[in-house]
């Protein structure tokens, strides 16, 4: 039943230990703090409509774009004051989760 | 006699309901590599003990052209018998028949046989293999489910409930398999979830095999939502019948005890455990070593191996096993595992079965996945469970026993009954390497020779603390013992505590860490 017989290592507290690794630990994404710049798709779904453009001025509490996903259309706020980069997506086109929509700076 | 020709008409009405979904639907089902849901009953049950109940139950739909179907027996079986004498109570949806959807009368009849259950406290054992809804019955189907999901619930705790996943068993159906003890799953048969690969390609355009969404294998090692994994009906078949000799029939009784049995010699409890804290050893043979018969029988071993949990005899009397196993994540404490050990703590201490737990723990496993998954309140079930249990609480400290860890693996604080460590045991508040970067940290840094003075305290504290007679002296170990005497200790202290009161404070329930 087994599939990861060969022993690695794992530090716990300094203490090196000879040890199988699950899959799980061997698959895990390795934490990077997130840039509010970027915006992604919380939620697979269709974008509806888009009210920005590139270099538009954008301010905390706009509603740059419509999510259309789960028979709801969720807004889109912008977190901060800022101005449009770049954008990732079309009107009318499907996300998946985690895909990149667009970028502020 | 005219009683001849009653008895004939009986004989033909049953022929014909026996049939299921006919000759066809029942080829389909043998092509998928299933058994029908007769076989399986009379498979898994002591032969000739099955009294079936409710065999001509007709459903009474008239809407979407029901009027035009006859279904044989509604499409599920319900009836009870015995497995090694003792009593079960089962039902075993028909795939062969529409599907094996649930209706209102077919859900009737699970119903009824789990009240059956619960009235004469006697372990249920459910056989899924369902399409789900009888959509043509509409509300009348999720009212089914409804009932079936309080039964379960209500049930909880005081007979045992077993799920045998033996085909689909998706959308609003698998929540009655995730309310009771035991999951069963069979590699390629079984397969769960709530919304399944076509939902999910139509509106989010992510493309998944139902047996890579929701097959054996996922929820196995994956989820954690099964206990047992097989690769065929019969393997499966096997396990179920192991696990009922193991349990109570409900929660006022001990489980039967069976004849006693010396460990085999093959296992040398003195040879297993490394005098190197930091090498690995199987925990499973320790258990091996010292369970009668070396029977250790294994519950969700695929799934947060770094923690074994499973049943073991000792002197004939069932115990439940929780234990760290170095040889998987040097048998750290983490999400998964805290879930794992925590509900089969709280299953043991609802069935009156004795806990015997074994440490040899370096700690919980770090991480920012670890944290931001909730390792807090995973990790306080372990000690919420230990504490709330009135079982008997045997621990073996073998080795490792630092800091949270030690507490969390039913120390004596949270009232384990009886604490003995090996002299392999290092209780501490850290391990010795730990310990050189925090507690000497100035001497380490601003000493000549900072890697010997390191290297001089790690072995200073190593001598001083890493060992189980710092807690001796206190009385927090009840017994530094050899690894030989560790099987006579156990057996003593179960005897001891077979009449063991205690009383917890008046409540109609805690409030469990999220």
């Amino acid at each position: 039943m087994d599939s990861n017989g060969t022993l690695g290592q794992l530090n716990i507290n300094s203490s090196l230990y000879q040890t199988r690794l699950s899959a799980k630990f061997k698959k895990r994404k390795p934490y990077q703090p997130a840039d509010p710049r970027i915006i992604f798709s919380f939620i697979p779904g269709t974008i509806l409509d888009i009210f920005i453009e590139v270099g538009a001025e954008v301010k905390k509490g706009d509603i740059m774009m419509i999510l259309d996903a789960m028979k709801m259309k969720n807004k889109l706020i912008c977190n901060m004051d800022g101005k449009v980069k770049s954008i990732a997506v079309k009107k009318g086109e499907r996300v998946s989760k985690g895909d990149v929509l667009l970028i502020l700076e | 006699m005219a009683l001849n020709k009653k008895i004939i008409e009986l004989q033909e009405k049953r022929e014909k309901v026996l049939l299921g979904g006919g000759e066809q639907a029942i080829e389909k089902q043998k092509a998928m590599g299933k058994r029908t849901a007769r076989e399986r009953i009379m498979s898994l049950l002591d032969d000739n003990s099955f009294n079936e109940y409710d065999l001509f139950v007709e459903h009474d739909a008239r809407d979407f052209d029901m009027d035009k179907k006859t279904l044989a027996s509604d499409g599920v079986i319900i009836g009870s018998g015995t497995i090694y004498g003792a009593p079960v109570a089962i039902f075993a949806q028909d795939f062969t028949v529409a599907g094996g959807s649930l209706g209102l009368m077919h859900s009737r009849k699970i119903t009824k046989i789990m009240d059956h259950a619960l009235k004469m406290r006697m372990p249920l054992i459910g056989i899924n293999d369902s399409g789900g809804a009888r959509i043509q019955e509409g509300v009348n189907s999720l009212a089914g489910y409804g009932e079936i999901f309080f039964r379960n619930t209500l049930s909880s705790g005081v007979i045992p409930q077993i799920s045998v996943i033996l085909g689909p068993c998706a959308g609003g159906a698998v929540y009655s398999p995730a309310l009771t003890d035991f999951v069963f799953v069979v590699d390629n048969i079984s397969k769960m979830f709530i919304t399944g690969p076509e939902v999910i390609k139509t509106v989010l355009g992510e493309e998944i095999s139902m047996e890579a969404l929701g097959g054996a294998r996922v929820h196995s090692e994956v989820t954690g939502n099964a206990h047992f994994f097989a690769k065929s009906e019969n393997e499966c078949f096997d396990q179920i019948k192991k696990l009922i000799t193991f349990i109570p029939w409900n929660n006022g009784q001990k489980a039967r005890m069976l004849e006693p049995g010396e460990p085999k010699p093959e296992y040398n409890i003195d040879k297993i455990v490394p005098e190197d804290p930091t090498l690995p050893y199987d925990v499973k043979d320790v258990i091996r070593a010292i369970v009668d018969n070396s029977d250790f029988f294994e519950i969700m071993e695929l799934y947060a191996k770094n923690l074994v949990i499973g049943f073991g005899r000792m002197g004939g009397r069932t115990v439940g096993f929780v234990a760290n196993q170095p040889l998987e994540m040097a048998g750290v404490l983490d999400v998964d595992s805290s879930d794992k050990a925590a509900r089969f703590i709280r299953y043991c201490d609802a069935f009156n079965v004795p806990i015997i737990t074994l440490v040899d723990l370096p700690g919980y496993l770090p991480g920012v996945d670890q944290e931001h998954a909730g390792v807090i309140r995973h990790g306080a079930k372990v000690l919420y469970a230990y504490c709330e249990a009135t079982v008997p609480k045997l621990t073996v400290i073998l080795r490792k026993a630092y800091g949270g860890g030690y507490i969390a693996m039913s120390s004596r604080h949270l009232r384990a009954d009886f604490v003995f460590a090996w002299p392999s045991a290092e209780i501490a508040v850290m391990g010795p390497e730990g310990a050189a970067n925090i507690i000497f940290r100035k001497e380490i840094s601003s000493a000549s020779d900072p890697d010997k003075m390191r290297k001089q305290k790690v072995e200073e504290y190593k001598l001083k603390f890493a060992n189980p007679y710092v807690a001796a002296s206190k009385g927090y170990v009840d017994a530094v013992i050899e690894p030989f005497e560790t099987r006579k200790f156990l057996m003593h202290s179960i005897e001891v505590s077979g009449n063991k009161v205690i009383a917890m404070p008046h409540k109609k329930h805690g409030i469990p860490p999220q």
